[in-house]
């Protein structure tokens, strides 16, 4: 019997909103795995309502968002108070795509804990996971 | 059967059914045994957040999903479990998406288990099983949940009959059990699951791929899927062809095993063409099974199977820890270092072993 601190990070990486460019997603979750993270991949154009209703399901540490539409700033707040109307609080929301400098105050602001743009590394990304998800009960 | 856990009251729970504040709220339990008897409570209520942390602590196989589990079993048994195997890309998804959809139309609960291969070097997973079954995603009454297989071979992950117990416990008639994409003979999935879908895409081979022992061979049904393709119902019959050769053995076998006469259907995940009379076979499979319950039956063999998979998978991991107590862990090392040097046979070892833990 192992205890919780041996599980792998469990990582959804979701596309939220309606562009369809997933390549970043679909790398950053192929590098993730490459990482040791279990990576679930939920596809394009998902609702808030969808990438809350997957996270809650699966149960995951960190919803990773990929968004380059432009409609962050309405959908990643949803995403966020979403997920904290279910309690799942203690899930670590980050965003990558293209997100404005300008904008990413206001994102923290409403739960998103960590914006990477362009440039950033996976391994930068995966250190990031790895110190600032929550642990758990064991 | 198909009715939700409602009326039940557990003592340890008072909260009403919801997925709201599941975690910020709940008190603290005094141990694990606590939160994962209070996790199987509000699952049964209907917590889905409840029911998703509970299996998260059973894949992790810990103390709390052990003591749910404890709860659980007993409630657990009911459901139909439907294992869903093929090749990678065979349409094992979309087909489960189809069902799903089917089995809603009737109004039942629905969960799914769906199972990728974890990286044997790094430990990391892609679960993208998900994709394919995004039309569900708002509805309170389908459970999906993806596993990766941690290292286990054979098609599944170690905890997912546990998984699938929990499940059925939970309120779900049906359940769907999608192995990873299956080879040959990845046939774990026929001692767990009540009964086992093959799914086939056209144009992966001739007759002679459908006489290979192996994953044919388990199928309690067959569907040829992408049948909306040129081709798929010369594959469908090529199939029926050759697996019905087999029943002919069959009725001149005695006891011996008997090869199982699988019933090879066509469908289209995509236009839904055939799913109707895929789920109704499912469904009349899982009848004509509660039916049969005397010993000697198929239902019963599968029954035992099932309970012989998981003793033996909890006898091994139970000695497992055993060896690597403080108490054992010397005498284990100084014994796996004699295996490696080939001091020891390790069958005699394994005997010396048993007998000290005997002691």
């Amino acid at each position: 019997m192992t205890n919780g601190t041996e599980r792998p990070i469990k990582v959804l990486i979701a596309k939220p909103g309606l562009d369809g460019h997933d390549r970043g997603a679909k790398v950053l979750a192929r590098g993730l795995r490459d990482e040791g993270f279990e990576v679930v991949y939920t596809g394009l154009r998902q609702t808030p309502e969808m990438v809350v209703s997957a996270a809650l399901q699966e149960d995951v540490d960190v919803v990773g968002l990929s968004i380059l539409s432009g409609a962050h700033m309405t959908l990643l707040p949803k995403i966020c108070a979403g997920l904290r109307e279910q309690g799942m609080d203690d899930v670590l929301v980050t965003a990558g795509g293209i997100i404005p400098d300008d904008d990413v105050a206001q994102l923290k602001e409403a739960g998103v804990s960590a914006v990477f743009g362009p440039g950033t590394t996976i391994r930068q990304v995966a250190d990031y996971l790895r110190s600032n998800v929550k642990p758990r009960e064991t | 059967m198909t009715a939700q856990p409602t009326g039940h009251s557990a003592g340890a729970v008072d909260r009403a059914a919801g997925d709201v504040a599941t975690s910020g709220s709940v008190p603290t339990p005094a141990s694990a045994q606590d939160r994962g008897r209070q996790l199987a409570a509000e699952a049964r209520q209907g917590s889905r957040r409840s029911l998703a942390r509970l299996l998260t602590e059973v894949e992790n196989r810990t103390r709390a999903a052990e003591a749910a589990l404890r709860d659980l079993y007993p409630l657990a048994g009911t459901a139909h479990l439907v294992g869903v195997t093929g090749a990678p890309g065979a349409g094992k998804s979309t087909l489960v998406a189809a069902l799903v959809a089917e089995a809603r139309t009737g109004g039942r609960p629905v969960a799914v288990l769906a199972i990728d291969p974890s990286s044997p070097i790094t430990g990391g997973a892609i679960l993208g099983d998900r994709v394919r079954m995004q039309q569900h995603s708002g509805d309170r009454d389908v459970f999906i949940r993806s596993m990766a297989s941690r290292g286990h071979v054979g098609g599944l992950a170690a905890s997912s009959v546990a998984a699938a117990a929990v499940l059925d416990a939970s309120g779900f008639p049906l359940v769907f059990i999608e192995t990873v994409g299956t080879g040959q003979s990845e046939v774990e999935i026929a001692s767990i699951a009540d009964t086992t879908l093959v799914v086939q895409a056209p144009e992966m081979g001739d007759e002679v791929q459908a006489i290979k022992a192996g994953l044919l061979e388990v199928a309690d049904l067959v569907a040829v899927t992408k049948g909306d393709r040129p081709g798929a119902d010369r594959a469908a019959s090529h199939l029926r062809g050759m697996l019905t050769v087999g029943a002919q053995h069959d009725r001149a076998a005695g006891d011996r095993p008997r090869p199982k006469r699988p019933e090879v259907m066509l469908v289209s995940g995509v236009s839904g063409k055939g799913v109707p009379e895929l789920l109704a076979a499912l469904d009349r499979r899982h009848a004509a099974r509660g039916a049969s319950s005397q010993s000697g039956s198929d239902a019963e063999r599968a029954r035992l199977a099932r309970a012989d998979a998981q003793l033996s998978g909890i006898l091994a991991e139970r000695l497992r820890q055993r060896l690597h107590d403080a108490a054992h862990l010397p005498a284990t090392q100084a014994t796996l270092r004699r295996i490696a040097a080939h001091e020891i046979d390790p069958y005699t070892a394994a005997d010396e072993l048993l007998r000290s833990l005997g002691e």
